[in-house]
């Protein structure tokens, strides 16, 4: 018996928009649509990324061929590598991965895929944006002041971060700073956004267990994101005071602590990992049941796994100090957490891969991309074994090997994961599809100049080479491994070249490519429900009923291979499952 | 192998050091085989053939998430083997603490390591006592002690083949130690960012024979009678 | 928890995401004052410092901001009487009284000041200036966000479901505070 579609009233900047009254700076700068907001962050997270693999760029260049000059940028001393690696650090995370994972896709998806017309607050939603457009500029004119950007790594450690004296930056690390303050007012307003949303604003039929993965994936990112940021706020705050008034909160001469920046900075640093790799893990979740024409495999056991991800990562974060002198007895404890983390995420592996048995798998690219985050963050998972083994961190902290990881980790995720899910949203977000062809040499070219860049790593880091250091050739220690340096080099710019197949289909495919369909992809899930692209309002007069999960392909009984969300069947045909 | 890319191991508890990275090393290269061997597997054997149709498989039945729980579980008794491993040798290199043959004080200072030795008498803070930049002078085969302090910011005490490193955090004092199985000469880098010098700050580690060592040490203080080492 | 698309009303929205928001702003605080307890507990010998606070004076403005909860509270009760003299009244008060609170924490600051307890005089400093400073804008922002909602009163308009909302976030400032004076004013 199906029910009849609810109607639901539209707010009044819908109909308003609707009526294209708004004009060019209401619809595309000071917008509320959340379709639009998210395209924003993309634009903003594709842009940092720019930035961010430039400052790779010359940073890879400089350890190559130490002391000369490179090509683009010039020489590069000592104070400025430290910039270099520092913001390169803050770009990525802040201002690439969580605006493209959370901001573009959290924004783009949440309303559409839960049935909603729109966020629960649409112009805090604006708001959040512009917040964020701020801090990016900030980062950027850090670089342009006196002495330079911030250099006391991403991580800030204090007291090097505390006195200007011992960076000799000043504005550059209080810019830096003021930029966190701002970006985490954003993501702040933005995660309270989705949270309400999502608890609030589901369509008919859709309970929590019908909720798409990439739903829950985000949510729970963004509960982590509101729990884990607290104490670094304060930290900032503490921080500032000690830069700005001169007190001693991290400084000892003082009677302060560099080792409480530390806890305070990691205890939302290692959450923040998860913020980041959830959303990407999600949007893999989703295409691997697309393409593979199965459900996914074991949907609630992915729930408590993800559920547990997100407390256990609570729980873990000193493992970025076993050498950092705390107190020793803490050591075993966080050690044996976190090599624990690894359980929840394997089951979530585990079960990627055997949602592929007995599919019928299209390996369109979308699809290869979810394959190659799948190889690439078990490889990153692997290794964080080693780094979580306190006894081993006492050798490779500090080291490459360290950055070999977390690249392995956050870029299968930020790369592999993002871009399953740009090219698997692209046609419903701008009503075109990409270039095939193009897309699956992207996805080679990316596959293969990403392990050649940081599967070496492992081997510098494993042979000593300290981080953030400048020039290799400064150590006796450190000239065997230098030709593998260079190979790292050369690889880093084939992966930034590898980028360009992907811009150049994504310009051409949104101005000039194949006008897409509602459901290019034959999905279940509500999104694709909504025209490509869908208009102000999601839905013409009616937004969706759901009457079932949001996996069910290849249904048993059905003529189809997969069976809508909003699809109501008529009496008396195949029994629904929930 | 992977693992040779380590610096040789001159450190008495190198060896546990380098076993649990062995164990480690192949626990997880086979699952890494498992599950990409899976994975291509799967992606080869189930491509879309026309007229079929992929199985309703929801993962949902017992017999079903069985297939998920017992590799989980089994990574989970993995991961608690590694971690009894690993406090076995989180324990001989930090905890089970040796009594000290030999005795310096470092103290990291943008951009040096400082090296404080106590001198024939065995004491710090006496006339005896002589610093030393960068030069960290030890005999083959006895425990060092090593406390670790900072002047300003936050250092770290590298040295890779001993498989040992800590942090200097100014405020603090840390005790760390090694006992060095073969002579030789180590460079001793930074490896926490400590400012403009940090590349480049790198000090060196010199295991002497110990004849060699009473000669060093005799040319450090020509005054002093006896050995230098207590035999 | 199903919600169903009726039920989703703009209060019920208002609500969930302050207390989001409330939950966020624990953390911060609740990272604040680890920090001090952290810091107070490795360091002895700040009691000496904390004498040189004044108890009274925030003893009074313990209770300054106990009554404007119950004049929040009592501004929500009118509201839901459909009393707007009420609303406007008693969101005045509240406001009043979250100003008397910043007016006493200015004298206390200034006193401090001219007797040489700048924020860089030592360690419980800093942290009485940085743990006092944070709640200070948080009540200046809850002062600001209540006098919007009182303009809006006088306007005629109801404030409709979000003055409990403010409600509720000025009820967390006080909480704050009930942690803050103890910590601060009577541990020594």
């Amino acid at each position: 018996m199906s029910n009849p579609p609810r109607v639901a009233p539209s707010p009044s900047s819908v109909a308003q928009a609707a009526h294209g009254e708004l004009g060019f700076w209401r619809t595309y700068v000071f917008t509320t649509d959340h379709k639009t907001i998210a395209k924003q962050y993309l634009s903003l997270g594709l842009f940092m990324a720019f930035v961010g693999g430039y400052l790779a760029y010359v940073m890879r260049w400089q350890l190559a061929f130490p002391d000369t000059s490179i090509p683009g940028f010039g020489f590069v001393g000592p104070e400025t590598y430290n910039a270099l690696v520092t913001n390169h650090g803050t770009i990525m995370v802040f201002f690439v991965a969580m605006p493209i994972l959370l901001g573009a896709f959290g924004n783009f998806l949440i309303p559409l895929m839960i049935g909603a017309r729109d966020m629960a607050f649409p112009r805090l939603n604006m708001l959040s944006f512009w917040i964020l457009a701020v801090s990016a500029l900030l980062i950027l004119i850090s670089f342009f002041v006196p002495a330079g950007g911030a250099s006391a790594g991403w991580t800030g450690y204090a007291p090097l971060s505390a006195r200007a004296e011992y960076t000799g930056v000043n504005w550059g690390i209080n810019l830096w700073l003021f930029a966190h303050a701002l970006e985490f007012s954003s993501f702040l307003i933005g995660g309270v956004n989705f949270l309400t949303t999502a608890i609030t604003m589901r369509a008919p039929g859709m309970t929590f267990s019908r909720l798409p993965l990439v739903i829950w994936q985000l949510l729970t990112a963004s509960v982590i994101f509101l729990l884990s940021v607290g104490p670094l706020i304060a930290a900032a705050v503490m921080l500032l005071m000690d830069r700005l008034l001169g007190t001693s909160f991290f400084v000892p001469e003082g009677g302060g602590d560099p080792l409480l920046w530390e806890h305070l900075f990691w205890f939302f640093g290692h959450p923040e990992v998860y913020v980041i790799l959830l959303p990407g893990l999600g949007a893999v979740l989703e295409v691997l049941a697309v393409f593979s024409r199965k459900p996914i495999f074991g949907y609630r056991w992915i729930i408590y796994s993800t559920l547990a991800t997100g407390v256990l990562s609570f729980l873990v974060w000193a493992h970025h100090m076993f050498i950092s002198g705390m107190d020793p007895r803490l050591v075993m404890p966080f050690s044996i957490a976190t090599i624990l983390i690894s359980v929840p995420l394997s089951l979530i592996i585990f079960s990627m891969i055997l949602t592929l048995w007995k599919g019928s798998i299209r390996l369109a690219t979308p699809m290869l991309w979810a394959l190659g985050f799948i190889a690439m963050f078990i490889l990153g998972g692997l290794t964080g074994i080693v780094n979580g083994s306190a006894a081993l961190d006492i050798q490779i902290h500090g080291t490459h090997f360290v950055v070999a990881h977390f690249h392995y980790t956050l870029l299968s995720v930020v790369i592999f994961g993002g871009f399953t899910g740009l090219y698997f949203w692209f046609p419903k977000m701008f009503g075109r599809m990409m270039n095939e062809p193009l897309g699956k040499l992207h996805f080679l070219l990316t596959l293969l100049f990403f392990n050649l860049t940081f599967f070496p790593m492992h081997a510098v880091g494993l042979a000593g080479m300290p981080r953030r250091i400048a020039n290799p050739l400064q150590y006796e220690f450190l000239k065997a491994v230098q030709p593998l340096n260079v190979q790292i080099t050369i690889s880093a710019i084939g992966l930034i070249i590898a980028q360009l197949p992907f811009l150049i289909n994504f310009a051409w495919s949104i101005m000039a490519g194949r006008k897409a369909e509602s459901n290019p992809w034959e999905a279940a899930t509500l999104e694709w429900t909504a025209p490509s692209p869908p208009p102000h309002g999601n839905w013409g007069e009616a937004i969706p009923t759901v009457y079932r999960g949001p996996y069910e392909y290849s249904p048993p009984g059905v003529r189809e291979d997969y069976l809508p969300q909003d699809r109501a069947l008529a009496a008396g045909s195949a029994k629904e499952r929930r | 192998m992977f693992l040779n890319w380590l610096p040789e191991n001159i450190s008495t508890y190198g060896g546990e050091i380098d076993s649990l990275f062995r164990l480690i090393y192949y626990i997880t290269l086979a699952w890494f085989i498992v599950t990409m061997g899976a994975m291509l597997g799967f992606v080869l054997l189930f491509r879309r053939r026309d007229g079929q149709r992929a199985a309703y498989i929801t993962g949902e039945k017992l017999s079903q998430v069985a297939w998920l729980i017992v590799p989980t579980v089994l990574v989970l008794g993995l991961d608690l083997w590694i971690d009894f491993r690993g406090g076995d040798a989180w324990a001989k290199a930090r905890l089970h603490v040796p009594p000290s043959e030999l005795q310096v004080q470092v103290t990291g200072k943008q951009f040096n390591w400082e090296i404080l030795y106590p001198g024939p008498d065995g004491q710090f803070g006496t006339a005896d006592d002589l610093q030393i930049d960068n030069e960290l002078h030890v005999a083959v085969n006895k425990v060092v002690g090593v406390t670790l302090k900072s002047k300003d910011v936050i250092h770290s005490l590298f040295l890779p083949s001993l498989r040992l490193q800590q942090n200097a955090v100014p405020g603090r004092k840390f005790h760390v130690w090694f006992q060095a199985t073969k002579t030789g000469v180590f460079e001793i880098p930074c490896a926490e960012l400590c400012g403009f010098g940090h590349s480049g700050m790198v000090g060196h580690l010199t295991v002497h024979t110990a004849e060699e060592y009473d000669k060093w040490a005799k040319e450090q203080w020509p005054a002093a009678t006896g050995e230098a080492i207590p035999r | 928890m199903t919600v169903v698309f009726e039920q989703s009303t703009p209060a019920l929205r208002g609500k969930i995401a302050i207390w989001w928001v409330i939950a966020s702003e624990v953390m911060i605080f609740g990272g604040a004052v680890g920090s001090y307890i952290m810091a107070r507990a490795a360091s002895p010998g700040w009691s000496a410092e904390a004498a040189h606070l004044s108890t009274f004076m925030a003893a009074i403005n313990t209770f300054v901001l106990l009554t404007s909860s119950m004049t929040m509270a009592m501004a929500f009760a009118s509201y839901q009487k459909g009393d707007q003299r009420g609303v406007r009244r008693f969101l005045l008060l509240t406001i009043l009284l979250g100003l008397a609170f910043l007016g006493i924490k200015a004298y206390e600051y200034t006193s401090h000041i001219m007797e040489g307890a700048v924020p860089w005089s030592g360690s419980f400093w800093s942290f009485y200036y940085m743990l006092t400073g944070l709640h200070a804008l948080h009540v200046l922002a809850g002062a600001i966000v209540n006098f919007i909602l009182f303009l809006a009163a006088g306007r005629g308009l109801s404030t409709g479901y979000r003055i409990e909302i403010a409600g509720l976030y000025w009820h967390f400032v006080d909480i704050v505070w009930i942690f803050l004076f103890p910590l601060l004013y009577l541990s020594y």
